[in-house]
């Protein structure tokens, strides 16, 4: 029962992570449409961004770990939320009329592009980090096993939810967010009736890479360790939670996130470690095939 | 002289999409060898009914029958998605025209003889290489399609893409298609929508040639009262999925009862009942 | 789809350098931005796990400058060449290059089949034309799949990967499973009997497997479409490669499978000694031998894959498919069964998947799950989209250009991956339709006019 708990808090805040990158791609296949294949490379190139601010933060002598945490935090947002703008800019702009493998077909390139270049300015080898966060509390101790609950597991799962709240009143209620539902109804009204579909378009790019960002530094907390091909397998059980939440359901992207990293965990600790992402996979196409709307999406009715 | 049994016969069909009823109880026949139009207000469940006929949903309540020349008899309620077609012998045209855009007009005609070259080229592996057989089929499938082409005045376009020919001729050729999957009941969804005053006239004497000349009864969702008056054998009204006439033209234009579904819906929609055909 | 019309294409027709100049500075700046942190900053795992980094100013400087500078160069550009695929060639031209598009098809299959002649003695251009060869067939596989039929699939390298391992396995060890040896002796002894001509009996076996893979992946992701089809597929593809990585007993795991048979020229071994292919005929051995043959061997079995796709095109099965791809919901009213047809185009795609698997590991003798990543069925898939959907000489030229392309950047070594997403992206910017942008007719009463590919659609599947 105490190893059941311990697995539980393990998958929750795994599915933490999941669900931040889930809610770039339910935001951005809500309003363009395409599987932005290259999101689970921002997610990785987060994890770098926030390595490296750590690096330089830690060798110019700083000491409280929490400042250094929030600045950590606001450049990897920030500078991710630059490539996220870059990459919707450079790659998916000038397809976005365009016929729909073009834009599949270059968001694979630039997946390509994002995880190679890390490679390439980085080295292909995992790069470690020492536990920043330490400590924790034993919160059941049945004498052969005690049920962990780690500081580091605390602020994932708190930044988690501070920025799904922040996140949630964006798009509900500001102008940005009003936009942004807008033109995924209809691009063409939207911008009949004065939305700037363009920049609300960057926008969600941003928000989404932002997020993704906030992911990849949690990533870095939590297993202690950033690599280039990491983003890949990140990218798609994220982007099977999405799919598992209803895609363009922004509570079903994080929704979808805890059931991938519990299921993971479970499956990991109860049967077997290396088909762990046989599992996942799996899930996806048992989902898509089975209840393709999701948890909590919109049917869909086949127009004759 | 026996009267013939009606090609098709619609019992107490009902559908409903989650708790909103579109379809309630509905029941009328259509005619071997006549053309039956289903009119009614916009909204009023016509291209419903015309999609559980055509298997693309399944009615949740009652029966439709069809009877071939033959006397096989099949029931489409029972029947679903593709086997309408190919074994009931129920074509169809859409409200929005659906072609094959990409493929020629002769292509289009091709694809909708399918089960037969099917048939004919072995699945595939008499055709891989060329059997004698296969090249006769395909050759009939050609004059098929050829004859249908003229038919419908586009002999001359044949090699051009469907998507490329005018509005008026797509609605023709969509009909051509349909035709030449060689179906025992033709339904129509609006095929006078978006045509002029003459490709309107064109289209009904098409619609007479095929009812007279090939001899297909014809299920007809039209809003053209003009084309409606001047074709029809028999008219079924619909309004709020409830049947409200069904009749000879005359008789429905003067039923009160659909006199008010039109006023009550639109009144130039009333107005074009009350005068068209006339 | 995204809606038309929703921003003015470039809007900025009269500005001048001063605008240049300033787009450029930003381009720099975010460029600044971008690369400070991840090329100015070095990082790596010291000698005693801790972390240590260094700075690469320079380095930050020169990309910066090069963005500066390039930025100014693509404007310039853009304001001499016009927007980018806005320019339609005059009809004079375009019947030029139809002449020219006739005779490239004879032209290439004329050089396809004399290069072991003219490069018997450059082994490396012999091998990198094989390769080319491999991947023009898997393009020409994938091409029925995704091309006609419409349906999008990421994940072709599975049936790659199936035809491969079962040929590799079935010839090494007669069947996979101990115990079913054991238990069906004379079976397993048959496999292992067929001596020299294991690879002529095992290739339409695997190929068979692979289409029976097909069909058993395609059965349940009938009912999806487009963007959940091609998850779909990357998600079979990548369990395929996961089980074959783990599944150690049979498979070898990451360290794969070594000593594949060799093929035989019909039972006669291309080895050196008496009963070799060489003695044979009568000509010194020469190790170039098996390479001419290899070459000629994946040739045959990519013209076999033309002429069959070719064939199928003009049949009632590859009407449906091309019809299906136009409009689903016609198809089903004019009587086709779209699972059967779906089923069929994953078949017989895959089939041919199977059989260029089974080339490969006999090309090699040795494979392993590196083989059958992701990026495998994303290069094939790039082949196929630039090669203009549905075009068999557009999928042979875009074959050989990004095989091609990629060897010759065989020197950047780490580089290459980055290069080739980036060229990846540049091409579908340029050519979103493809090298060859037009569908032909496959039956036609007066004339065969070209269909162009604004008008024929890509499927929803």
């Amino acid at each position: 029962m105490d190893y059941f708990f311990q697995q539980l808090i393990n998958g929750l805040v795994l599915g933490s992570i999941y669900g931040l990158i889930a809610i770039g791609y339910t935001m951005v296949y809500g309003i363009v449409g395409m599987i932005n294949f290259a999101h689970g490379d921002i997610f990785m190139i987060g994890g770098f961004i926030a390595l490296i601010t750590f690096l330089i933060l830690v060798s110019i002598g700083m000491t409280m770990v929490p400042v250094i945490l929030l600045l950590v935090l606001l450049v990897a947002m920030a500078v991710t939320a630059l490539y996220g703008w870059t990459v919707e800019r450079i790659a998916y702009r000038p397809l976005r009329q365009s016929f729909r493998l073009a834009p599949m077909l270059s968001a694979i390139g630039m997946s390509f592009v994002l995880s190679n270049f890390a490679q390439v300015s980085q080295g292909a080898r995992v790069k470690p980090v020492p536990p920043i966060i330490t400590g924790g509390y034993t919160l059941h101790d049945s004498g052969n096993f005690a049920v962990q609950l780690s500081n580091v597991q605390i602020v994932v799962v708190v930044t988690t939810i501070v920025l799904l709240a922040a996140f949630t009143y964006i798009v509900s209620r500001t102008r940005f967010g009003r936009d942004m539902r807008a033109c995924e109804q209809d691009q063409t009204m939207a911008a009949l009736l004065g939305v700037d579909v363009d920049r609300t378009i960057s926008m969600t790019f941003v928000i989404g890479a932002a997020l993704a960002a906030v992911a990849g530094m949690m990533y870095l907390l939590y297993y202690g360790l950033v690599d280039f091909f990491m983003g890949f397998i990140a990218g798609i059980k994220a982007f099977t939670a999405a799919v598992l939440g209803g895609i363009g359901s922004l509570p079903g992207a994080m929704l979808g996130g805890l059931a991938i990293g519990l299921i993971e965990t479970f499956w990991s600790a109860y049967f077997s470690v290396e088909y762990k992402d046989v599992a996942a996979f799996s899930i996806l196409i048992i989902v898509l095939i089975f209840m393709p709307t999701g948890l909590l999406g919109r049917p869909e009715v086949e127009k004759v | 002289m026996t009267t013939p049994a009606p090609i098709l016969a619609i019992d107490g069909l009902t559908m409903r999409f989650g708790g909103i009823l579109a379809i309630n109880e509905l029941s009328f026949t259509a005619q071997r060898r006549q053309i039956t139009a289903l009119i009614g207000p916009n909204g009023a469940g016509k291209t419903t009914v015309f999609n559980c006929i055509t298997g693309f949903y399944r009615p949740s309540g009652g029966t439709m029958t069809l009877v071939h020349d033959d006397g096989a008899t099949f029931r489409l309620d029972r029947l679903h998605d593709f086997r309408i077609c190919k074994y009931a012998k129920v074509a169809r045209t859409f409200q929005n025209i659906r072609l094959f855009p990409g493929m020629t007009a002769l292509e289009n005609l091709m694809v909708a003889q399918h089960n037969t070259l099917m048939r004919a080229s072995g699945f595939s592996l008499l055709g891989l290489f060329g059997a004698p057989s296969f090249r006769a089929a395909e050759r009939q499938a050609i004059d098929l399609a050829r004859e249908w082409l003229q038919r419908i005045g586009l002999l001359d376009r044949a090699d051009d893409a469907a998507g490329n020919l005018p509005y008026g001729d797509q609605r023709r050729l969509e009909i051509a298609r349909a035709m030449c999957a060689q179906p025992a009941l033709l339904c129509l969804d609006e095929p006078a929508a978006g045509l002029n005053a003459n490709e309107s006239a064109a289209l009904s004497d098409l619609l007479l040639s095929i009812r007279d000349d090939i001899g297909t009864s014809i299920l007809l969702i039209e809003h053209d009262m003009s084309v409606v008056m001047e074709i029809s054998d028999h008219i079924v009204v619909l309004d709020h999925g409830v049947k409200i006439a069904d009749g000879a033209p005359r008789a429905v234009r003067d039923n009160p009862k659909v006199v008010a579904a039109y006023l009550g819906a639109d009144e130039e929609d009333a107005a074009a009942v009350m005068e068209g055909g006339a | 789809m995204a809606a038309p019309a929703s921003y003015p294409a470039s809007a900025e027709p009269t500005a001048g350098f001063a605008f240049i100049l300033k787009k450029a500075v930003i381009s720099a700046l975010v460029a600044l931005v971008l690369f400070f942190l991840m090329i100015g900053i070095r990082t790596e795992a010291g000698s005693s796990g801790q972390l240590i980094y260094w700075t690469r100013f320079g380095e930050l400087a020169s990309i910066v400058g090069a963005v500066f500078v390039g930025s100014i160069v693509i404007e310039l550009l853009r304001r001499w060449i016009g927007p980018v695929g806005g320019v339609e060639l005059p009809a004079s031209v375009r019947g030029g290059f139809a002449v020219l598009g006739r005779l490239l098809a004879p032209a290439l299959l004329i050089f396809a089949l004399l290069v072991p002649v003219i490069f018997y003695n450059q082994r490396y251009l012999l091998d990198l034309a094989i390769l080319v060869m491999t991947y023009v067939m898997l393009g020409w596989g994938l091409n029925i799949v995704v091309g006609l039929a419409g349906l999008l699939d990421l994940g072709y390298v599975a049936f790659y990967a199936v035809g491969a391992y079962s040929y590799a396995l079935l010839a090494q060890s007669g069947l996979p499973f101990p115990h079913f040896i054991d238990t069906y002796p004379y079976v397993a002894l048959d496999f292992l009997q067929l001596g020299q001509w294991a690879f002529w009996v095992l290739l339409p076996v695997s190929g068979l497997l692979a289409a029976l893979w097909g069909v058993i992946l395609g059965f349940p992701v009938l009912r999806l479409r487009g963007d959940y089809l091609a998850i779909v597929t990357l998600a079979f593809g990548e369990i395929i490669r996961l089980v074959i990585l783990n599944w150690q007993d049979l498979t070898g795991g990451p360290n794969g499978i070594s000593g594949i048979p060799r093929p035989t020229v019909f039972g006669i071994p291309l080895t050196p000694g008496e009963n070799g292919f060489a003695a044979m005929i009568g000509v010194p051995f020469s190790p170039t031998h098996r390479l001419v043959f290899l070459f000629y061997l994946i040739l045959a079995l990519a013209l076999i894959t033309n002429w069959v796709t070719i064939r199928l095109r003009r049949l009632p099965i590859g009407r449906a498919w091309e019809a299906m791809r136009e409009d689903e919901v016609a198809c089903r009213a004019l009587g086709i069964n779209i699972t059967t047809t779906k089923l069929s185009a994953f078949a017989i795609g895959a089939m041919f998947g199977g059989f260029a698997g089974a080339f490969f590991a006999t090309r090699q003798g040795f494979i392993s799950p590196e083989s059958f990543s992701f990026q495998e069925s994303a290069l094939v898939l790039a082949i196929v989209v630039l090669g203009g959907m549905g075009s068999q000489l557009g999928v042979a030229l875009a074959a050989i250009a990004m095989i091609g392309g990629f060897e010759l950047f065989r020197g950047l070594d780490q580089f290459r991956m980055l290069v080739f997403g980036g060229v990846m992206v540049l091409l579908m910017i340029w050519r979103p339709r493809g090298l060859i942008g037009h569908r032909a007719p496959t039956v036609f009463l007066q004339k065969r006019t070209e269909i162009s590919a604004s008008l024929v659609k890509e499927g929803h599947g």
